[in-house]
Order: C-alpha cells, then sequence, then structure tokens
C-alpha cells in the first residue's frame, strides 16, 4: 500500500477513535443531545402553527432549514476548534513528525466532524419522525435527494472551518470569527424562520452562501411540490442550488490548502511552548 | 537566524557525523532550541545552509521525515487516549517505510519495554501519567520510527536519577544497536559528559566550545586545583599538572600538609568560564556562515 493510502487509513481509524472516545465523554454527548432536543423543542411548541399560504405546518419547513443550519454550524465549527486547540496543545506537531502525519491528521479531524454528525441527525429525524406527522418522507427517491443535498452541503463547507480553524491567532477568536458569522448566516439564510420578509440585499447576499442552497435544497427534497411559494421568487432552483456548493467545494478547497500549509509551517516546540506559557499566564492573571 | 533585527543564532557551523551522539549544551537563550528546530526543518533560517541526511530539511519529503525522530516536550496532546493507543497509531504511519535492515515501526509492546512504561501506565489515559511516565511516552514517540537521527530537546527534565540512568543506557543502545545519531540538548553537565561523544557549547547565539568532554574540560583556564591544610591553614593552589606540585609540597613538607585534595578542572568549570565570557562580551569567535550539516 502506498505511504499516502496508509495514512488515509490510519487518519479514518484516527476519527473514529476520536469519535467514540467523545461517546463515552458526557460532556460532548451533552452536546448532541442540547442541540438535537433543543431544534426538536423549538418545532414541538410550534407544532400546530400553520404557514403562511399553505396546508403546512411549522415543524415540516423547519426542519430541513434546520437540518441545514446545524450540519454546516458542525461542520465548519468542528474543524475550526480542532485545529485551534490541536495545534495549541501539540496534537498537530505529533503527527507532523511521523511520515504522512499531517495527511492523517487532517483525514482525522474530517472524519471526526463527520462523525459527529450522526447523533445528530438521528436524534433530529427519529425525534421528527416520531412526534411531527408528515415531517419525514417515506419514499426513497426523496431519501437520495436529501443524502445528495448533505453530501454536497459538508464537501462545501469543511474547506471553511479548516480554513478558520488556521486563520484565527487563539482557539478563543473561534467564537468571533467563527460562531457570530455562522449564527448571522443562519438567521439570514432562513434556517430559524421565512426570510421573504428580508431586506432584498440580505436576501441577495444569503445566496451567496452554502448555507442557503443546502436549506433549499433540504426544503425541496423534504416538502412536497406546494412549497414552493414559500421559497423565494417562488421557484426551486435545484442546478442553481447544486453548482454553487460545487463551486464552494472547489473555491474552498482551492483556499484552505495554502492556509492551512502556512498554519502548519509555523508550528514548532517552540510555539507550542509559547502557547503554554500563554495559557499558564491567563490562569494567573 | 534572525527575529526581526536580533541575530539569535549567528556563525553556526556544526557538522554531525553518523551514530555520533552531540549534546548541546548552553544557558536559556542560547540558541539551542532554535538550532535543533532548523535542523528538524520546522524552523526556516534567515541564512546559510542546512543540510540534513542529504537534504535540506525544509524541502524534504515524508521520506525524509521517516528516518528523522524527534522528542518533543509534551503538553496535553492526545490527553484522552492511552499511551498504546497512541503509540499503535502513530507507529503506524511508518510502516510503508520499513527496509530489511530497520523493521519500522519498533512493536508497541518492545517500545513499552525499551523506554521503561509499565504495563499499567501503557492502558492509563495520558492525562493520568505522571510527569516521568508522560517523558517516558515522549520518548518512545521519538524513537518509534528507528530514526536514523534523533533530536531530543531536554529530554530527562522532569525524570529522577533512575529513570536518568534507564534512559542514558536506552541512548547508548540507539547508537549501538541501530547506529542511531543523536543530537540532544540538556543543562545536565553530568548527562552531557556521560552521553555526548561530543559536546557544543552555544553562548548568545554562536558556537564558543566544541569538542569531546576531556577536551573541553582542559580548555579550563585552571586545569586543576590542589587544596590543603598547614599549620591549621587553608592553602588553596591551580596548577596545570597537579603530580609534580603535590610532589614537590610533600617532598617540602614532610609533616604538616594535611586534608589533601586534588580537583581536576571538570566540563562545568570550563562551561561557567566560557559562559561568563561572553556575557563580559569577550569576542568568542569570528561570524561563519550558517552551515550546520548533518549527515
Amino acid at each position: 500500500m502506498s505511504p499516502q493510502l496508509n495514512a488515509v487509513r490510519i487518519g479514518v481509524r484516527r476519527g473514529w477513535h476520536e469519535f467514540v472516545i467523545g461517546l463515552r465523554s458526557p460532556q460532548d454527548q451533552s452536546f448532541y443531545l442540547l442541540m438535537g432536543v433543543g431544534a426538536l423543542a423549538l418545532m414541538w411548541f410550534n407544532r400546530d402553527e400553520p404557514m403562511d399560504g399553505s396546508t403546512l405546518t411549522l415543524p415540516q419547513v423547519a426542519l430541513p432549514s434546520l437540518l441545514a443550519g446545524i450540519v454546516v454550524f458542525s461542520i465548519v465549527i468542528g474543524p475550526a476548534y480542532a485545529l485551534a486547540l490541536e495545534r495549541e496543545d501539540g496534537t498537530l506537531l505529533r503527527s507532523r513528525i511521523a511520515p504522512y502525519g499531517l495527511h492523517g491528521y487532517l483525514v482525522g479531524v474530517a472524519t471526526l466532524t463527520l462523525a459527529s454528525l450522526l447523533p445528530l441527525l438521528v436524534i433530529l429525524l427519529g425525534g421528527s419522525a416520531l412526534l411531527f406527522d408528515g415531517a419525514v418522507p417515506n419514499d426513497p427517491g426523496r431519501w437520495g435527494l436529501i443524502g445528495l443535498a448533505l453530501l454536497l452541503g459538508i464537501l462545501a463547507n469543511l474547506p471553511l472551518g479548516f480554513a478558520i480553524g488556521s486563520l484565527v491567532p487563539r482557539i478563543q477568536q473561534v467564537t468571533t470569527w467563527g460562531m457570530l458569522p455562522i449564527i448571522v448566516l443562519a438567521w439570514i439564510s432562513g434556517v430559524f424562520g421565512s426570510m421573504t420578509g428580508l431586506w432584498p440585499w440580505v436576501q441577495l447576499l444569503a445566496q451567496g452562501f452554502p448555507m442557503y442552497w443546502l436549506g433549499h435544497l433540504m426544503r425541496y427534497g423534504f416538502l412536497p411540490e406546494a412549497a414552493v411559494v414559500g421559497e423565494l421568487y417562488g421557484v426551486w432552483r435545484i442546478g442553481p442550488g447544486i453548482a454553487v456548493l460545487a463551486a464552494w467545494t472547489v473555491v474552498g478547497s482551492a483556499l484552505a490548502t495554502p492556509l492551512v500549509r502556512r498554519m502548519v509551517r509555523r508550528q514548532s516546540g517552540a510555539a507550542v511552548t509559547q502557547a503554554r506559557d500563554q495559557a499558564a499566564n491567563q490562569y494567573v492573571r | 537566524m534572525r527575529y526581526g533585527q536580533h541575530d539569535v543564532l549567528d556563525g553556526i557551523d556544526l557538522d554531525v557525523h553518523p551514530s555520533e551522539v552531540v549534546v548541546l549544551l548552553g544557558p536559556n537563550g542560547a540558541g539551542k532550541t532554535t538550532t535543533i528546530e532548523i535542523l528538524e526543518g520546522f524552523r526556516r533560517p534567515s541564512a546559510g545552509t542546512v543540510e540534513v541526511l542529504g537534504d535540506d530539511p525544509l524541502r524534504a519529503g515524508e521520506a525524509w521525515r521517516a528516518r528523522v525522530g524527534v522528542v518533543l516536550q509534551s503538553w496535553r496532546d492526545h490527553a484522552r487516549w492511552t499511551p498504546r493507543q497512541l503509540l499503535d497509531h502513530l507507529g503506524a504511519y511508518y510502516a510503508p517505510f520499513a527496509t530489511d535492515s530497520r523493521p519500522r515501526p519498533i512493536p508497541t509492546d518492545e517500545l513499552h519495554a525499551m523506554v521503561g512504561l509499565d504495563a499499567g501506565a501503557a492502558d492509563q489515559r495520558i492525562i493520568t501519567l505522571s510527569g516521568g511516565q508522560r517523558r517516558r511516552l515522549d520518548v518512545a514517540v521519538g524513537i518509534i520510527g528507528r530514526p536514523d537521527l534523533l533530536f531530543l530537546d531536554e529530554p530527562t527534565a522532569g525524570f529522577d536519577p533512575h529513570a536518568k540512568r534507564e534512559f542514558h543506557e536506552l541512548v547508548h543502545r540507539l547508537t549501538d544497536l541501530d547506529g542511531t545519531t543523536v543530537l540532544l540538548t540538556t543543562h545536565d553537565l553530568a548527562e552531557a559528559e556521560k552521553l555526548a561523544d561530543r559536546i557544543v557549547i552555544l553562548a548568545g547565539g554562536r558556537i564558543v566550545a566544541d569538542g569531546s568532554a576531556d577536551q573541553l574540560a582542559q580548555r579550563s583556564r585552571s586545569r586543576a586545583e590542589v587544596r590543603w591544610t598547614q599549620d591549621g591553614q587553608r592553602h588553596v593552589h591551580a596548577t596545570d599538572d597537579a603530580t609534580p606540585f603535590v610532589r614537590d609540597l610533600l617532598a617540602e613538607h614532610p609533616f604538616g600538609v594535611a586534608d589533601l585534595e586534588v580537583r581536576r578542572a571538570s566540563l562545568e568549570d570550563t562551561y561557567l568560564e566560557l559562559v561568563h565570557a561572553h556575557e563580559q562580551g569577550a569576542p568568542v569567535r569570528p561570524p561563519l556562515s550558517l552551515a550546520p550539516e548533518v549527515s
């Protein structure tokens, strides 16, 4: 086996191992539970709320949008935190010393991020299927479509997480440069409710980002044809949605690669020691 | 090598030969870690040429990485893993680089035995290990790929005397059995004396001395010190050669000389003198080009 392929396999095992460790940690589990259960509760309290101009209820419309928001959030924030944290604590350096260890490390972060999505998806989809009538489709063709949209959405957003994690100077800034933009983006992309009431320029801005398009594709997968009245301009735009997500995948990867390289080049034992000293000083202050 | 306007390394000219153990000594801030990190390929020198195992460390590929071991000062990475899991994981990267003469990686159980991680510690979460056990794990990670060249930055910091002794035996074993070339830094002069084929003393970013422990000890201004008591009074005399001096002393005063003590100049004397001279601003050596060459 080539060393590169070997490293990819090691990386997948590494990510899975970290995921299993996380499953045993109450702290990690409560994160998945809170996010999933919180979204379910939001829908439960509005379960009979009818959507304007249709026979659909709020949970039916909200589920695909929330799924899109949560997928993007996990896919971007997961690697951003991992990179910012693990280059300070020496994890990245440790892997970098082994041949192709950096490749394995990055594959590991991606694997862990994808695996961490599973419990959330199970809670949200399983919970919705049990709690709300007609929220989850029962047609395999639609599930294929939903799977494709999820895959594209993940590929389009993953490089963003790596880019943010490489750019932020300290882990605390992941909140400023990662969390806040994502929450604002979720709001203007219609994750928390209809975006037809937003200013036109905000609507245009949202359409520049993958989150809106993932939500749009997901709603197309989950909702009946007639739900199109709730969409911007009153049409399903499947081709453009796939194109935007594909474009983000390409552009994002091209953008993230040199950023990750630059960040890795700056790592050394001395850099880790410096981070440790800074962290120690923070406790003293 | 410079940071801004400040040269931290200037004129390091260093050749290291296969299966040699070279120890870098120097006060804090002398440039030891910077030198090692340049050689490891983790830092770009501002000028000069560096060649390690026939390649520029910054451009060398992953096959080069497989031949180089680095012992890091770990902090809190992989806190929730066990040493066994981490060593199995990291060792797997080296498997495609195994050769007949150098099977890679070293099996995890063998590694545990080599660095003295007992079975209990090997299956404990890393965060619960003691400082000494963690350093043993760091050393295990450094040698896991059976490296041709091993870098160790203060490997025995936090080791008790017993652990130090075991570590010294391990270094001897690596150089004897596998022909590993070792470059390490330490603040422990006794350790340097015990391990080094060659000692290089850095001060203010320059090499101020380079030689075996014996050669360096002889560089000390006073090579030996003779102390004795005569008529209740303490005497101290520094001399190049203690034997004739003592012979004359005893011949002159067959009785009355007591508490005779001869102390040879040690590596410590040379070290302290050189570092002191540097701090006084004494010119130590004209600057040379930065050309550490490790082959």
